[in-house]
């Protein structure tokens, strides 16, 4: 292995001169965890909202103050028609509407179902969600203090007490930022080691390279090596960026994060080594690792859930190592586990390294040939 | 008579049903300068792959500096240099950081590499160069540093693969000077080519076709052999060119 040191320091000064691969390295992971971090927020609140009231009265008034106090409802417009109200959602300008009929204060008073019609745009699923929850929860409110008054009872007979464990503020930095680590390593290494092999072969410096007595494996190995030094770099930037600017927690042990993160990285190498034996050109190496990141994103558990899937995408998923590192990532920075809860992640992230090299080693060897 | 550094009994080497080699036997001398000369596809670059160690001979053997390339491939690749045709070194590497990569590549290491690049260095005159980055030297320079960065473990034989392809006239006559020099020293080198004027700085030229070796020696003697009424090197290969593309046509 006396080859592998010119190898590693060559390739250091390469990556250090080469302002695409720095600007990928440096820029793709402050740019997506400012777009994840401040963008994302998967609880909608301030839904503009769109009021026709038929009666007009007291009552139906202190109910629209409450939708507009549960802070998801943000009253745009009143109108005097449901037509000018069917308008204002359809022109997209209201994405809920509030109609209160004019027999809604005499029913209440009779103590007849006095009805509330809540429309929402449901062509937005994120936001229609929160609307319909946040209109039945104004609903069951009102309701509960009618009846318990009608009953005269002070205390409730049933109350579930929920506790939001491990991110109590439901905050979605929390969730975002730690998985945009492990999506930001597999988009740079993936792409980055792809990239810095096919340049060979398309500049032809490999052809040099193969006429001396360099070993595959030291080549191989120079040339990744480098890499795993940058990954971690990404992953401290990101952790330490989440920190201080998103207030994301780092709760467990940090040191056993970088061990496992480091198979991660080698096993997302592993997989830049092999993209770069499919491919002929750095433009195909880029499509390629895009291509293989758009399932990697939507498929790990990064953004949807995926216990919300089909069976067939949980397997899919279930391949990709970064749905694993993401349990790993959510288990130490969140909730603070350690090697007891992690052990199946740690050793199912071993078998990807081992295996992803040991295949993009031998393939790799093929198309020296 | 002198050594014999380059050797090939009965090379052969097909690639299929395609015989790309043919039963080729050479002798090369140390210290000669001998040029491999074929229209493409006749078998230069084949020949020259498997003296390399990149390809295995399909029968018969080649000893390299002593070496069989059958039994030690990986050997050979330390007693070889290659320059090949194509620029081959990091455009975004100066002269220095490339002479540094390889050396360190072929197992030099401390004083001894610094000895031997500075040797190199003033060899090829490439002292006000050294902090320039490759990719913006001109085709002559360019050729000097890929010559530099193959000779650092003072190979006792020197492929070099259409050296002086795309070099200004000057830079050409100052390069076969340093080759011819290096000869003297008693490095093998072995050019291949199908350019005129590079085959006929060659001490002795073997023309193949077709896989075939079909004549051996000096330029002129070359031309004769051919026959078909060839009185230089040219019209010899213009001729088998031409013989070429009736027999395929």
């Amino acid at each position: 292995m006396k080859r592998f040191g010119p190898m590693f320091r060559k390739e250091f000064i390469q990556m250090r001169r080469d302002r695409l691969t720095l600007a990928i390295m440096t820029g793709i992971p402050v740019i997506q965890l400012l777009l994840f971090g401040f963008a994302i927020q998967t609880d909608v609140r301030h839904i503009p909202t769109v009021v026709f009231d038929e009666s007009r009265t007291p009552t139906s008034r202190d109910v629209i103050a409450a939708f507009e106090n549960t802070g998801n409802f943000h009253i745009v417009a009143h109108v005097d028609g449901r037509d000018a109200l069917n308008d204002w959602i359809a022109r997209g300008d209201a994405q809920a509407g509030i109609a209160i009929p004019h027999d809604f204060p005499r029913n209440l008073a009779r103590g007849t179902t006095a009805t509330i019609q809540v429309i929402v745009d449901a062509s937005d699923p994120l936001s229609s969600q929160a609307a319909l929850a946040a209109a039945a929860g104004v609903a069951q409110v009102r309701n509960l203090a009618i009846l318990s008054a009608a009953a005269n009872r002070t205390e409730l007979p049933i109350e579930t007490r929920v506790r939001p464990r491990y991110n109590p503020g439901l905050r979605s930095p929390n969730y975002i930022v730690p998985g945009l680590v492990g999506v930001i390593l597999t988009i740079t290494m993936v792409l980055v080691t792809a990239m810095a092999i096919v340049r060979e072969r398309e500049r032809g410096t490999l052809e040099q390279l193969i006429v001396t007595p360099i070993t595959k494996t030291e080549l191989m190995l120079g040339k990744i090596a480098p890499y795993v030094g940058v990954g971690l770099i990404q992953m401290t930037t990101v952790l330490l960026l989440g920190r201080f600017v998103f207030d994301v927690p780092l709760t467990g042990n940090v040191l056993l994060l970088y061990s496992i993160a480091l198979v991660f990285v080698v096993a997302s190498l592993g997989l830049g080594l092999f993209v770069s034996t499919l491919v002929k050109t750095q433009q195909q190496a880029m499509q390629a690792a895009f291509f293989f990141v758009l399932p990697n994103i939507l498929l790990s558990g990064f953004m949807f859930p995926r216990q919300a899937m089909p069976a067939l995408f949980q397997w899919i998923g279930a391949l990709l190592p970064l749905t694993h590192f993401l349990k790993v990532l959510r288990g130490i920075l969140l909730k603070g586990v350690g090697v007891p809860e992690l052990w199946r992640e740690m050793v199912i992230l071993l078998v990807f390294a081992a295996a992803l090299i040991a295949l993009a080693v031998r393939r790799f060897q093929k198309t020296l040939d | 008579m002198t050594e014999v550094v380059v050797e090939t009994k009965h090379l052969t080497r097909r690639f299929g049903a395609v015989v790309a080699v043919r039963d080729l036997n050479l002798q090369i001398f140390k210290g000669e300068v001998f040029g491999l000369l074929g229209p493409n596809g006749s078998g230069k670059t084949t020949t020259i792959r498997m003296l390399c160690g990149l390809l295995a001979p399909s029968e018969g053997t080649a000893i390299v500096a002593g070496v069989d390339v059958r039994e030690a491939p990986d050997r050979i690749k330390e007693l070889i240099g290659y320059m090949s045709q194509r620029f081959g070194l990091y455009e975004d590497l100066t002269v220095a950081e490339n002479m540094d990569f390889y050396a360190g590549i072929y197992g030099l290491e401390g004083p001894s590499k610094r000895g031997r690049i500075a040797e190199v260095v003033s060899f090829l005159g490439l002292d006000r160069r050294l902090g320039q980055l490759a990719g913006t030297l001109s085709g002559g320079w360019k050729q000097r540093l890929a010559l530099a960065c193959s000779m650092m473990h003072r190979p006792p034989v020197l492929f070099l693969d259409e050296p002086t392809a795309g070099v200004d006239p000057a830079a050409r006559r100052g390069f076969w000077q340093t080759i011819h020099s290096l000869a003297a020293q008693g490095t093998t080198i072995i050019v291949t080519t199908h350019y005129m004027d590079e085959a006929e700085r060659c001490i002795r030229v073997a023309l193949l076709s077709q896989g075939h070796l079909i004549a051996l020696g000096h330029p002129d003697e070359v031309a004769a052999q051919v026959g078909q009424g060839a009185k230089t090197l040219e019209d010899a290969f213009v001729a088998l060119q031409e013989r070429d593309e009736q027999e395929q046509a």
